[in-house]
């Protein structure tokens, strides 16, 4: 008996308590994280944006919450209504699911398995489940449409995120997350951080990022000037909600790879002596709000891209050029005596 | 030890269960999604095998990639499965003897199946602690494999550069963007500065 509590239960429970706890912490964030992106995008257009409930507005995202919880959820006739009510559901727990890996310091991780990178990969391609099933369940012509769009969009971008992180591996050597914030470990601080040698990589990485999660301007499958409301149209009060909390999830887990591939993750700009006083979550959460930031400012500023020249992007410019980025990296670690050991 | 084994019958029994869906269902579209739930415990098993790296490969590729293209193309076909079982009955005696022989020949292949007397040693000798799995496929896929692995890679990009030549079509007279020649344009070529007087026109 006491085996099975030392062996069994006892980690069971340590591991749902910081499951829990990081899933509160995460959510939290992403109710301002949300109400930032509206307030920049707001500042951006010389709006206020939300300042209404609470001060400055800064209880929006929960008042939001109530709303759409206390709503009535409206199933249409037509629907496929496990399916319909599955969707969601799969994108909002999907989405949360990447979290288990992500090292947010030093050893503070839930899961520090050897794999970790192609975790977050396979979990974050399974994404598109959510959005094709809710598309095609609501048995309606413009959600239909615009998941056939975003499978299309998601398909073509996974391919170049994926080379971006097969240059970042072979820089590193090792496919756990710990050991390539660890990698880039050194003298120069944030010079040694992947983005200034892999720069154009970060750059295809943080694009691409947008087209992954289906932020403007890439957001065609939501373009509303087209398709109403894309694939939610006949999506109401909590199931609604559970697609944006997806949404938001998997651009802040989107942020968190960017700061863990190429911006370091948890270590300080610079290893010297006040910096290296502030712990490490506080590092990784300033370089995800500041790719965040990014996020926000692309919104407010870019145009939306037409469908064939989202494509064109995706096929006939970050393909070739991520191609050739490998062939390139790999290259100069090899002949170069760069390579990781 | 009585965890994995817990896990093994959960993503087993989960594995069958949804394979058995995958034909039985009626909706094509459920289909694809319990072979898709058919995939992802597959992907749990060789996570309890320890093969973490091709559980992974397993839902980068299969989930993610190719049961998304299935799920397109039952969706954009309506495929009337009444329609189909009409002839059910009339099919049933020559799809009954192709799956009768077919397991004649399974048991005969199986029941003749001796496994190698040094794999069971393999088998239970532990995972070595150093080598990650995924290291350890690429010192033997690069090294000793690597014919096989760029002849298998070969294959693909035949396939691929077939696909496209089936599909690749040149319509006439269909207006294309041309990148280029949009950004290569000069004031010079595209601007042109005329003096209208007042109440004449161009």
């Amino acid at each position: 008996m006491a085996e099975f509590w030392t062996g069994f239960l006892w980690p069971l429970i340590i591991m749902l308590a910081q499951s829990v706890l990081l899933m509160v912490i995460l959510l939290v964030a992403i109710a301002y994280v949300l109400y930032a992106d509206r307030k920049i995008w707001a500042a951006v257009q010389i709006r206020r944006g939300p300042n209404v409930v609470g001060p400055w507005g800064l209880f929006q995202s929960f008042a939001d919450l109530l709303k759409f919880v206390l709503k009535e959820p409206v199933i249409p006739a037509g629907a496929n209504k496990g399916v319909f009510l599955l969707a969601p559901l799969v994108t909002c727990v999907l989405s949360l699911a990447a979290w288990a890996v992500i090292p947010v310091a030093e050893n503070w991780v839930i899961a520090d398995i050897n794999v970790g990178i192609l975790y977050i990969f396979a979990i974050s391609s399974l994404g598109v489940y959510g959005i094709i099933m809710g598309g095609w369940a609501s048995n309606s012509k413009y959600p239909f449409l615009s998941a056939l769009r975003s499978a299309a969009q998601m398909v073509s971008y996974e391919v170049s995120i994926g080379f971006v992180i097969i240059t970042v591996l072979l820089c590193v050597g090792s496919l756990n997350l710990s050991d390539i914030v660890e990698a880039q470990n050194g003298r120069f601080g944030l010079f040694n951080w992947f983005w200034l040698p892999l720069l154009p990589m970060f750059v295809i990485f943080f694009i691409s990022a947008l087209a992954e999660t289906n932020r403007p301007p890439f957001d065609l499958v939501e373009a509303e000037s087209e398709l109403v409301a894309g694939f939610m149209v006949e999506y109401g009060s909590t199931p609604y909600m559970m697609f944006m909390l997806g949404e938001y999830v998997a651009i802040a887990t989107m942020c968190a790879m960017g700061t863990i591939l190429f911006l370091g993750g948890w270590l300080p700009p610079a290893p010297i002596w006040p910096l290296t006083l502030i712990p490490g979550v506080i590092w990784f959460t300033l370089k995800c709000l500041f790719l965040f930031f990014l996020f926000a400012m692309v919104k407010a500023i870019v145009p939306r891209y037409r469908y064939d020249q989202l494509m064109r992007l995706g096929w006939k410019v970050f393909l070739p050029i991520s191609l050739a980025m490998v062939a390139i990296v790999a290259g100069v670690l090899q002949y170069g005596g760069l390579a990781p050991k | 030890m009585i965890l994995p084994a817990l896990f093994f019958y959960l993503f087993a029994g989960m594995c069958i269960a949804s394979a058995l869906m995958v034909i039985a269902g009626r909706n094509p579209v459920h289909s694809v999604l319990f072979l898709i739930l058919a995939f992802v415990n597959a992907a749990g098993l060789f996570l309890l095998l320890g093969a973490e790296f091709l559980a992974m490969i397993l839902v980068v590729v299969y989930v993610g990639a190719v049961a998304v293209l299935f799920l397109f193309v039952v969706m954009m076909l309506d495929v009337d499965f009444a329609e189909l079982r009409e002839g059910f009955l009339q099919y049933l005696p020559v799809g009954a003897l192709v799956g009768v022989a077919f397991l004649a020949e399974i048991l005969l292949v199986v029941g003749a199946w001796s496994i190698g007397p040094g794999i069971p040693r393999v088998i239970a000798s532990p995972i070595p602690e150093a080598v990650t799995n995924t290291e350890a496929i690429g010192l033997v896929l690069y090294t000793k494999y690597l014919y096989y692995f760029q002849a298998a890679g070969i294959v693909l990009l035949v396939a691929m550069i077939g696909a496209i030549v089936l599909t690749l079509r040149h319509k006439e007279g269909v207006k294309r963007q041309n990148i280029a020649d949009q950004v290569g344009r000069t004031p010079a070529t595209s601007i042109e500065i005329r003096q209208v007087r007042p109440g004449q026109g161009i």
